[in-house]
């Protein structure tokens, strides 16, 4: 870790101010900014501490919705009666990620800016990373790339300066994507809000811009609209241990129900994409239509129509469809229904 | 006087004897101690590895690392010291990377090490080097490559081949043959403490704190490999935080680090990181196991042929006998094994808990319930028909073996005869059930030890050996040992361990400490009583003054005369009308003469219930049942606790761990334990255990046979089984990801 | 009971006669674990002990660079203020160990991928390696070695109920993980008496106030890892410490 100088900011105009500086980066939670400063990925020369703005709050939002601060933690927001009651999708999220210790450390904020876990990123001694080193390739495409993406990567081969296929690998984005959250920062030009679908960045020709945040801004506020899937939703984690691992693919359903019939839907899928990958078209195709194994089939088809895999990544595209099939139908038994029966637990 | 020959069993301490000491966070493991070295000249030294597979290091450019703050010294290929070290003597002394030449043999071989004030100081100039190499074209995958499969140089334990009887015949009048590939990953052990040794220089003596499990092979590989006398190295390591396996062997870190302890003069602190675990400290080769089974209609074997290859280090072979089950696990009347190795430029393989056993058994076991079901018996009776009442790989009897028993009570536990032979046939909610089961085997072992007790005042004890305790309960079973001796209560025991100026124990490895150190501490305190005898027959003051050696005994803590057990003295009396000065005897203890005429082996049988989802295709391991024979149960706390964290590590090897090596830069890709999955919590059910605890005297007098190893043998292919009977599927690639469940073919 | 920390204070008996090691030796190369040259051989390497000194490791010396800045910290760690000087870089969890002799929380990963550096920060369990240490400043931090009643505890009845679960129930094998499951075990409970949730509450349908079932139990404590597989019975006395509070 190379050395930085530490500064703790007292109010959010302070920590912009400070934060404004090159090199400069916010510490929340520091679960994986410390992280990747250990391995060598991350070197600011100034961190400043924002854990002791005053930050902390979830608050109903005069439209209907709910307000989150940026350094709200995990554990607190899936525990928070307005969370857990109006918005399980997010509660079931939070809950199947990382660790109780690690969630108690993580702040909203900080999860939205969490990096990928490729091997190829995290791994200084990999000489090819476009992430890490502009321009140096992606050693994963002809890697091990069993934790990679399958939709939405960029694939010039693995020397071209603009290929990468890691993945987002947050739960909590996933959860977020689908109920259709906006993000509110501050940067010293002021305020602005940012549409979740626009937040997280598909690799592009830049696989090293990964979010719409500008170096000099700060997350204050998440927020998500009214909620309409309370009571129709469900959170599907596939991985290789039954707890703290990453997706191998992961699908946050919920439907907005009016009898057997699906009035609005909001879908999105982790663990396959530099992004929660979310589609319009197949929320669509679920609106309007009375709840079947047909009618989820096909909005899981629409998911991953274009999916592309490699070597060891190509069964994310079946188990992906299996998952949404799956956290469609359970969704569709009810939120309060399924909990509880080994139909809503996982075996 | 006082024949020990069957064994007693001794008083059980209630928990651990370092209980107290591990749950305050007052039990110091290597890295952190503080003394009696000068703390304020600490150093901390970091290990450059390499970053390529093959090649030369052509240049190193320090110029940026010299300036960083803090750096004490920093010792590369082109400035450390030349050691007079003899050629390796693998397995023994390892092939090490102690900055002697420029090779590289894999990526991540240790290339440098930089010492600095603090650890910082010492990574962050670590990456201020720049080394360059000259690449030589590098082979790192050889599952591929069966063509440039060798006979192993130096098999170790077991020749690498081994026929009896004529297997194509066998096969030629089989009704029912089975022929499958098996294959088992490349695995790294990751005891949670890192690999760490403090070391200081006294003069031209050193001194290690070290973690490991063979303390006096650490102290003699140190003194051969630095070139010094060794009476001039101590090795101390009061508790280890696990080993497995990894920590058997002194690896380059320890060498280094007292090198540049003597390079800056000052004591060094060199841990590894968790990411440097995976090559540099060893791991368990891959391997891939084609096996051929041929039986007559009414399940009798006839032939079995299992053929291995699997990698091995460009620097040094290593043989993993996963072929071994095979020689004698069952009765067969023919058999042929083989076992090849392909090199590649990966770090070195080493034992790994159950090293054979536990690939073995989880290759060979899905093939017995493969044959088991071609047949239309039950696996169980399958097992069971092809019971082998002698050793068939040496024709000769066993000390003990009591398998058929292991076999009824854990199927009785576990309530097997519920189980729908039908595959796929059991749902609950979105969920299938399944049942499986298999053997468990792993050899007894036994080595010469001494060790030293000593009768204090007060009526307490002491007993020392230079063995280790990584968890094993070695402390506490040792405690039990030596109270067993004289009659007194276990609690009243000092006990010694891990420091090399006490008596000479062998590695903790192959399941053997407690096999060796007890019947050492058992002669000791036999020789302890005779001496104590003489001192009350001595003494004019004593009730027993003047009586012959023979007529007296010593229990609960008193001597008596055996024909007048009212004429007593007791210990804490006699030694303080002494003085208070403490009487000690050593002792000794080695295998006994029938070892190479009878084999000793330990069982099991072991059955396992999973679900696992249709949609994600996760496993839920609900139960494992266990029933072993290990002969005695030496303490029911600590023994029963070993057998449930190796069947832990079975459902590891079966669901989880495998190291991914790049195909193209030949690094572990997966080198943290975010992504080399080992179990957590949630991942484990219910696990049942017992132990038949009938003593084994044939093989040592306390008729212990070791618990180490067994539990990570038969669990894995108990759990594949299970799996396959819960969805039809049969997954011959461990580790059995939910991707490998999805992709498999099905029944249908 | 030994005194731990003090190891090197017993200098012991002589070193065992070498040739009742020829046979060990033997031993150990027929099971494959001989790990060593034969006693003839070690007497060989002693009689050129005087070669091997005068060679010796020659100094690899180069000129010492000044220290990294530090700044000033006041660390309460255990009821106890302590004022230290450390490098910005310094995590908690080296600050712990390495600079206030707090080894009793362990570093087996340094990222958050095990849980064996699990300390308790105003309350609440962290990963005290993905801690800042400046970040911990002005916060109650308690690590292992300040659960217990007293400051050396020697008996059961001196320890924290956490602890002596562990103990009773044999809830570790080699202990390296111990410190780190007991603070989050404490952790645990704590989150459990205010109703925190955990994914397997939701799944059950248990999103007030969950019972602390034993799959309840697995799934808190699934941010420690335990490589020597003690589990079963770190569910055992974490089950025993929720049933004598409830």
């Amino acid at each position: 870790m190379k050395s930085f100088n530490y500064e703790r900011a007292s109010a959010p105009e302070g920590a912009i101010h400070a934060g404004a500086a090159k090199g400069a980066k916010f510490l929340a939670g520091g679960t994986n900014l410390v992280d990747l400063m250990k391995y060598g990925i991350e070197s600011p020369s100034t961190l400043v501490d924002i854990n002791h703005l005053e930050l902390k709050q979830v608050v109903a939002n005069p439209d209907g919705g709910v307000i989150i601060d940026a350094l709200v933690r995990n554990s607190d927001l899936a525990d928070h009666p307005l969370i857990k009651t109006q918005y399980p999708l997010l509660s079931q999220a939070l809950l199947s990620g990382a660790s109780p210790q690690l969630r108690n450390m993580a702040t909203t904020g900080g999860n939205l800016m969490q990096r990928t876990r490729c091997y190829y990123f995290t791994d200084v001694n990999f000489p090819a990373c476009n992430k890490r080193a502009p321009g140096s390739g992606c050693a994963a495409i002809k890697g091990y790339n069993r934790i990679h993406a399958v939709l939405g990567q960029t694939d010039k081969g693995s020397t071209s300066g603009e290929s990468c296929i890691a993945t987002n690998p947050s739960d909590m984005n996933v959860a977020m994507a689908a109920l259709g959250a906006k993000i509110e920062v501050e940067g010293p030009k002021g305020k602005r809000t940012i549409s979740f679908a626009d937040f997280h960045k598909l690799p592009g020709a830049t696989p090293w811009i990964e979010t719409a945040l500008r170096p000099d801004e700060l997350i204050i506020a998440v927020t998500l609209p009214p909620a309409k899937f309370a009571k129709n939703a469900y959170y599907l984690k596939a991985r290789d241990r039954n707890s703290y691992a990453f997706a191998l693919i992961s699908v946050a359903a919920g439907l907005e129900m009016d009898g057997d019939t699906i009035k609005s839907a909001g879908l999105a899928l982790g663990g396959v994409a530099h992004k929660p990958w979310r589609n319009l078209e197949a929320e669509k195709a679920l609106a309007g239509k009375a709840t079947s194994p047909e009618v989820f089939r096909r909005a899981a088809e629409i998911m991953l129509r274009d999916a592309k895999g490699y070597e060891h990544n190509t069964f994310k595209i079946e188990m992906a469809k299996q998952g949404v099939v799956r956290a469609l139908t359970l969704a569709s038994l009810g939120t309060s229904e399924t909990q509880g029966t080994s139909e809503g637990t996982q075996a | 006087m006082m024949a020990d020959t069957a064994p007693t069993p001794a008083k059980q301490l209630d928990h651990r004897y370092e209980g107290i000491a591990k749950v305050t966070g007052k039990a110091k493991y290597a890295a952190e101690f503080s003394q009696p070295f000068p703390k304020a000249n600490l150093a901390y030294a970091y290990i450059v590895q390499s970053t390529i597979p093959n090649g030369t290091i052509a240049s190193v450019d320090r110029y940026a690392a010299d300036l960083a703050p803090g750096v004490i010294a920093i010792l590369t290929p082109f400035n450390a010291p030349k050691l007079a070290q003899g050629p390796p003597q693998p397995p023994a002394r390892r092939n090490l990377s102690l900055l002697q030449d420029k090779d590289v043999h894999y990526n991540g071989q240790p290339i440098a090490v930089v010492v600095a004030k603090s650890l910082n100081e010492a990574k962050a100039a670590a990456r201020l080097l720049t080394i360059k190499y000259v690449t030589k074209p590098a082979q790192v995958s050889f599952r591929e490559r069966p063509g440039d499969a060798r006979w192993p140089k130096n098999p170790g334990k077991e020749p690498a081949g081994n026929h009896r009887g004529d297997v194509q015949a066998g096969f030629a009048k089989s009704a029912v043959v089975i022929e499958q590939t098996y294959v088992t990953p490349i695995q790294h052990h990751n005891p949670m403490e890192p690999h760490a040794t403090i070391a200081w220089w006294e003069g031209e003596k050193l001194n290690v704190y070290d973690a490991t499990q063979y303390i006096s092979g650490v102290k003699m590989s140190l003194a051969k490999t630095l070139d010094i006398p060794v009476d001039y190295v101590r090795v101390i390591n009061p508790v280890v935080g696990g080993g497995f396996g990894s920590k058997g062997s002194m690896w380059s870190h320890v060498p280094l680090c007292a090198m540049a302890a003597k390079a800056t003069g000052r004591p060094v602190k060199l841990v590894l990181e968790r990411e440097q675990m995976f090559g540099p400290v060893g791991g368990r080769p891959s391997t891939v196991n084609k096996i051929k089974l041929g039986a007559s209609a009414d399940g009798k074997l006839l032939a079995m042929q299992h053929d291995v290859i699997m990698n091995a280090s460009a620097m040094e072979d290593f043989t993993e006998h996963s072929a071994g089950p095979t020689k004698n696990l069952y009765m067969s009347e023919s058999n042929s094994v083989t076992e090849k190795v392909v090199e590649v430029n990966l770090g070195v393989s080493t034992f790994m808990r159950a090293p054979g056993e536990a690939p073995g058994t989880a290759a060979l076991e899905i093939a017995m319930d493969e044959l088991a079901e071609k047949l239309k018996m039950d696996p169980v009776q399958f097992r069971l028909v092809n019971y082998a009442e002698n050793d068939p790989s040496h024709d000769r009897p066993w000390t003990d073996k009591h398998l058929r028993e292991c076999y009824s009570q854990a199927a009785e536990r576990f309530g097997w005869s519920k189980r729908s032979a039908t595959p796929g046939s059991v749902t609950e909610g979105n969920a299938l059930i399944g049942y499986g089961m298999a053997t468990a085997t792993y050899p007894a072992n036994r080595s010469a030890a001494q060790a030293v007790v000593r009768m204090l005042p007060g009526g307490r004890m002491f007993v020392g050996s230079g063995t280790q305790d990584l968890g094993t309960g070695t402390y506490t079973i040792m405690a039990q040992q030596a109270a067993s001796g004289l009659g007194i209560d276990p609690s009243l025991v000092e006990v010694k361990l891990g420091d090399s100026t006490l008596p000479k124990a062998p590695v903790s490895g192959g399941s053997q400490s407690s096999a060796s150190v007890l019947p050492a501490i058992q002669d000791a305190t036999t020789q302890l009583k005779l001496k104590l005898a003489d001192l009350a027959i001595a003494d004019i003051a004593s009730p027993l003054h003047g009586l012959k050696t023979l007529d007296i005994e010593i229990k609960e803590g008193k001597l008596f005369n055996k024909n007048n057990p009212s004429q007593a003295d007791s210990l804490a009396d006699l030694i303080a009308r002494n003085g208070n000065k403490p009487v000690e005897a050593m002792g000794s203890a080695e295998p006994s003469e029938s070892k190479d005429s009878m084999t000793s082996t330990s069982w099991g049988a072991v059955f396992a219930e999973v679900a696992v989802d249709k949609d994600t295709h996760m496993v839920k391991v609900r139960r494992v049942v266990g029933t072993y024979d290990i002969g005695t149960l030496l303490n029911k706390k600590t023994g029963l606790n070993q057998l449930v964290g190796g069947i832990v590590w079975s459902i590891s090897f079966a669901l989880h761990e495998e190291a991914h090596i790049d195909p193209v830069y030949g690094r572990v890709v997966n080198e943290s334990l975010a992504e080399y999955h080992v179990p957590v919590n949630a991942d484990i059910g219910a696990i049942d255990v017992t132990v038949l605890n009938i003593p084994d005297i044939k093989f040592n007098p306390i008729g212990s046979r070791g618990i180490g190893e067994i539990g990570i043998t038969g669990a894995a292919a108990a759990v594949a089984n299970a799996i396959y009977n819960a969805t039809g599927k049969r997954v011959r690639e461990y580790p059995i990801t939910p991707d490998k469940i999805m992709a498999a073919r099905g029944l249908a | 009971m030994v005194e731990w920390g003090s190891e090197m204070s017993v200098p012991f008996c002589s070193e065992p006669d070498g040739e009742e090691f020829g046979q060990e030796e033997k031993e150990l190369e027929k099971s494959g674990l001989h790990f060593e040259l034969s006693r003839r051989r070690f007497m060989q390497t002693a009689s050129v002990i005087s070669a091997g000194i005068a060679t010796g490791l020659p100094g690899v010396s180069t000129a010492e660079t000044p220290g990294s800045k530090t700044q000033a910290i006041t660390l309460k760690v255990n009821g106890k203020s302590a004022s230290l000087s450390l490098d910005p870089r310094t995590s908690l969890l080296d600050a712990l160990r390495e600079s206030m002799d707090l080894t009793g929380s362990k570093k087996g990963c340094d990222h958050g991928q095990c849980g064996a550096c699990t300390v308790l920060l105003d309350g609440r369990r962290v990963n005290s390696c993905l801690t800042l240490a400046f970040a911990a400043e002005g916060s109650e931090i308690t690590t292992i070695e300040g659960l217990a009643k007293n400051a050396d505890p020697k008996e059961i009845s001196d320890l924290h109920p956490m602890q002596a679960a562990f103990l009773e129930h044999d809830g570790y094998q080699c202990g390296y993980c111990t410190p780190g499951q007991i603070c989050s075990a404490v952790g645990a409970i704590e989150e459990h008496k205010r109703g925190a949730l955990s994914i397997v509450s939701l799944h059950t349908g248990k999103s007030d106030h969950p019972e602390m079932t034993d799959d309840e139990i697995k799934e808190r404590m699934s941010g420690n890892i335990c490589r020597c597989g003690a589990y079963p019975n770190i569910v055992a006395a974490v089950r025993a410490v929720v049933g004598a509070s409830a």
